[in-house]
């Protein structure tokens, strides 16, 4: 690698060396708690590789029925698994790590409590457990993406509690003066995420097992598209929209486009995403004025969606060469245009017309795993490729080639996916509505799952290259943390001590190395604590 | 809904949509601070762990693209019901919407039908187009029971041999599928008890010409008289009209392929069968059921 530019930005080759000194004199400050975001981080790469598999097999259920085994295994009870782990472990853990990590850092103030931090890990491995244990055991409320019992509902409340009391209380006890917008986003999600889970998991239990929703039939229908759509909007957007917020400019090393972009696209979109549940209920028992209303929210909801893309994406304008020799940054920014890309597909999808074609076809599987694979996880593996050498005193990752082999497996499986889920959905919906000139149906279903079969087995090989692309990520991570002799460490034998993992877990030893590298960068940098500038 | 919840949705809908409008045309503009390098970018000051703000503008093309959605969003809440109690200048239902399609649709197939509906079913069976589209509208509505081309399967009866149930007469036929039918085998478990069935079974298949016991089947004999005959009639030959099978023929409605005839049988009249075909005369219109039933007729004459 070598020196990329002539406008004063550090070069990246060089800088790779001494990010650690450009985060800031505090970096490894004691007071950091540190350690729940180190567990919430390899947590995020454990629950990722689990789901993922799990997304694997039942891919190659619907590919190769006869894995269907027994009553515990099979694709019915393994589906809820998948989504739970994806979602809620991998997606959840990401965003623990990453909102504890940002807002400690953007409010220049320790987790209010350490205790409670913990207990918020501990309490959210507790319910992916359980969830895990339940699920094959065909305990489920039957509610999409809250099929959890109701006594693990009060446990994720309870957790959920815990987690909002400590971020807000960091909020509380910052010390610089504005609050970051990342912030607001998570802040955002938190909030929602807590109204969402306890109105959509209303119940009236009958045993410690069961449970049956408080709202009757079409009401029912509407509470839990209400919170289905907003899991989305809330937990896998506003949330992973905090990310970006905070990793993009951090890896690339520029200023955030436009702070005007932020308000404006931040409010909007909570404003309006909470309108857009009712396009899951097209043509329904649904009244017919709550389905226009949330089609036309859904319409208007493209802009805000996209203000968060612009933001992220301009910020890299003056550093776009970045892009050829850091992989990590490529994660990051490739999950915004998939993000820009589902966020435009999910508008379109909510118009009735188009709804009437793609509804309960593939394509509705395609659009979810544009987003889940595309945005959610590569902005997750983009933001942890840029956490983890930090939190273990490592100036960068084990091997830059892995990620970057990492970041075509993930692009390519997602594109895979995502395509044969576009050509089986739109072949579904229109043999589904292919009538003959008697008025007959021309195809009967089982024909259109014959048909979906090459799309079946397309979409299982994309899935199954992205999954092997976190093994290699838990690969590049075990050696990054556990090699006795970090490679990019070996010029000072201070640097050396000082970013042993035992010394960055709040040691005085840490202090030391960031101060070592403070020194390193420019003066001007190091007085703002941030980036060089243009 | 009451005028109270009315307008609660239309006001709160307003608030959101001129609200986020608001919002959008307050941000348009950006005022610049201090004295600026010519080229420079204004920064908001804020600095957050390195982290700093530029005060670039709103991108143009994506202001506009919010305004256009806004105003299809008000034009289509204009058009259509979202507003509370509001119709919709269009009058719009989903139930008009259905009720639209599903006149057009009848107004072709009309034209379609009323050539056959008035053909009697012995004559259609010599007409190409009227068994395709038969054969179409069985597979549709009857294939996913009696199988693709009727072969039938464990429980559903087989629709191309010449053996039926409850006739094979067009009308018969034409019977069946508007109205139904419902067969009662009761359960005689208890009044045989096992030995009993062992017996009648033996006899069952002793009218077939199958390998039975000959001294079971004659104690079977004893019973058959006297619970079985009123039905399946003497040598088990069967009785249409109560759609009772033959029992004589080598044609078995209840054969489940992983057990043998034999236990097929003993469960039968162990616990009795109830097999139901639904009467469609409520879910297809008269000319599709004519149709259908003359492609099932088609089917056993062709098979003969």
């Amino acid at each position: 690698m070598s020196n990329q530019n002539s406008s004063g930005v550090l070069p990246h080759s060089d800088s790779s060396n001494k990010r650690v000194s450009n985060q800031s004199g505090t970096y490894n400050s004691p007071e950091y708690n540190i350690k729940v975001i180190k567990q919430f981080s390899i947590m995020t790469i454990v629950w990722g590789i689990v789901g993922m598999l799990v997304g694997v097999i039942i891919a190659a259920q619907l590919m190769w029925p006869d894995l269907n085994v027994g009553p515990y295994l099979h694709f019915g009870r393994l589906r809820p698994l998948h989504t739970n782990v994806v979602v809620f472990a991998f997606g959840g853990c990401a965003l623990f790590a990453a909102s504890y990590h940002a807002v400690q850092r953007t409010c220049q103030a320790p987790l209010i409590s350490n205790r409670l931090a913990a207990f918020t890990f501990w309490g959210w491995q507790l319910v992916i457990v359980l969830a895990a244990v339940t699920l094959p055991l065909g305990i489920t409320s039957a509610k999409e993406y809250a099929e959890l019992e109701w006594p693990i509902d009060i446990l994720i409340t309870i957790v959920w509690v815990a987690y909002a009391i400590v971020f807000f209380g960091t909020i509380v006890k910052r010390k610089v003066k504005h609050i970051y917008v990342a912030n607001w986003f998570f802040g955002a999600f938190i909030i929602a995420v807590a109204v969402l889970h306890i109105v959509n998991s209303m119940a009236v239990p009958v045993s410690l097992f069961k449970s049956y929703s408080i709202y009757p039939g079409t009401i029912d229908a509407m509470v839990q598209w209400w919170y289905g759509h907003n899991a989305v909007g809330f937990f896998l957007t506003a949330g992973f929209l905090g990310i970006m917020y905070y990793f993009v400019p951090k890896q690339a090393e520029r200023p955030v486009y436009s702070y005007r972009l932020s308000i404006v696209h931040f409010w909007a979109l909570i404003a309006i995403y909470i309108w857009a549940g009712p396009h899951h209920l097209h043509y329904s028992a649904l009244p017919d004025w709550a389905q226009s209303l949330g089609m036309a929210m859904s319409i208007l909801l493209l802009a805000p969606s996209w203000g968060g893309m612009i933001n992220g994406m301009m910020t890299l304008s003056g550093a776009w060469h970045k892009l050829r020799t850091d992989p990590t940054l490529r994660f990051l920014v490739v999950s915004l245009s998939f993000y820009g890309m589902s966020t435009f597909e999910g508008p379109m999808m909510s118009i009735k017309t188009v709804n009437a074609l793609s509804h309960n076809t593939d394509w509705t599987i395609g659009h979810v795993h544009s987003g889940a694979l595309g945005w959610v996880a590569m902005i997750s593996i983009g933001c942890l490729y840029h956490l983890i050498p930090r939190l273990y005193g490592r100036t960068k990752m084990y091997s830059e080639n892995l990620i970057n082999v990492h970041f075509w497996m993930s692009t390519i499986g997602t594109v895979l996916y995502i395509a044969s889920m576009w050509v089986n959905g739109i072949a579904q919906g229109l043999m589904w509505r292919a009538f003959n000139s008697d008025g007959s149906l021309t195809y009967s279903f089982a024909e259109s799952v014959e048909a979906s079969y090459p799309g079946y087995f397309v979409r299982f090989v994309g899935g199954f290259i992205f999954f092997a692309g976190m093994l290699l990520m838990a690969y590049n991570t075990w050696r990054t943390i556990y090699d006795e002799t970090p490679q990019a460490l070996d010029q000072s034998p201070q640097a050396l001590e000082g970013s042993s993992p035992q010394a960055v877990d709040g040691s005085p030893q840490a202090l030391d190395q960031s101060s070592q590298y403070g020194g390193e960068s420019s003066p001007e940098s190091s007085a703002k604590g941030g980036p060089v500038n243009v | 809904m009451s005028n109270f919840w009315s307008l609660w949705i239309t006001v709160i809908t307003f608030i959101v949509i001129f609200g986020s409008l608001w919002l959008l045309i307050a941000n348009r503009k950006t005022e610049i601070k201090g004295d600026l390098e010519e080229g420079e970018i204004p920064k908001t000051g804020h600095v957050y762990d390195g982290i700093e703000e530029y005060e670039n503008p709103l991108p143009v093309w994506w202001f506009w693209m919010f305004i256009g959605s806004a105003v299809f969003a008000l034009v289509y809440l204009l058009l259509y019901p979202g507003l509370g109690n509001y119709k919709g200048l269009l009058g719009w239902t989903q139930e008009k919407q259905w009720e639209q399609r599903v006149a057009a649709a009848n107004q072709t197939l009309d034209k379609q039908y009323s050539i056959y509906a008035a053909t009697d079913i012995t004559e259609l069976v010599a007409d190409p187009s009227a068994l395709r589209m038969g054969r179409r509208l069985f597979n549709n509505n009857c294939s996913v029971c009696h199988g693709i081309g009727g072969v039938g399967a464990n429980g559903f009866p087989n629709l191309s041999d010449s053996e039926w149930q409850y006739g094979g007469t067009p009308e018969a036929i034409l019977h069946s599928v508007t109205h139904g039918r419902q067969a009662a085998m009761p359960a005689w478990g208890s009044i045989l008890g096992e030995q009993g069935i062992v017996d009648v079974t033996d006899y069952i298949l002793s009218l077939g010409g199958k390998d039975f016991d000959p001294q079971s089947a004659a104690r079977g004999a004893t019973h058959y008289q006297t619970l079985c005959v009123a039905c399946h009639g003497v040598d088990g030959v069967g009785m249409q009209a109560l759609g009772a099978p033959n029992l004589a023929d080598n044609v078995w409605l209840y054969n489940q392929a992983d057990t043998s005839l034999v236990d097929n049988i003993r469960h039968s009249i162990r616990n009795g069968r109830n097999g139901n075909m639904p009467s469609h005369g409520d879910k297809l219109r008269p000319e599709k059921i004519h149709l259908i039933s003359a492609y099932v007729y088609s089917l056993s004459q062709t098979n003969q």
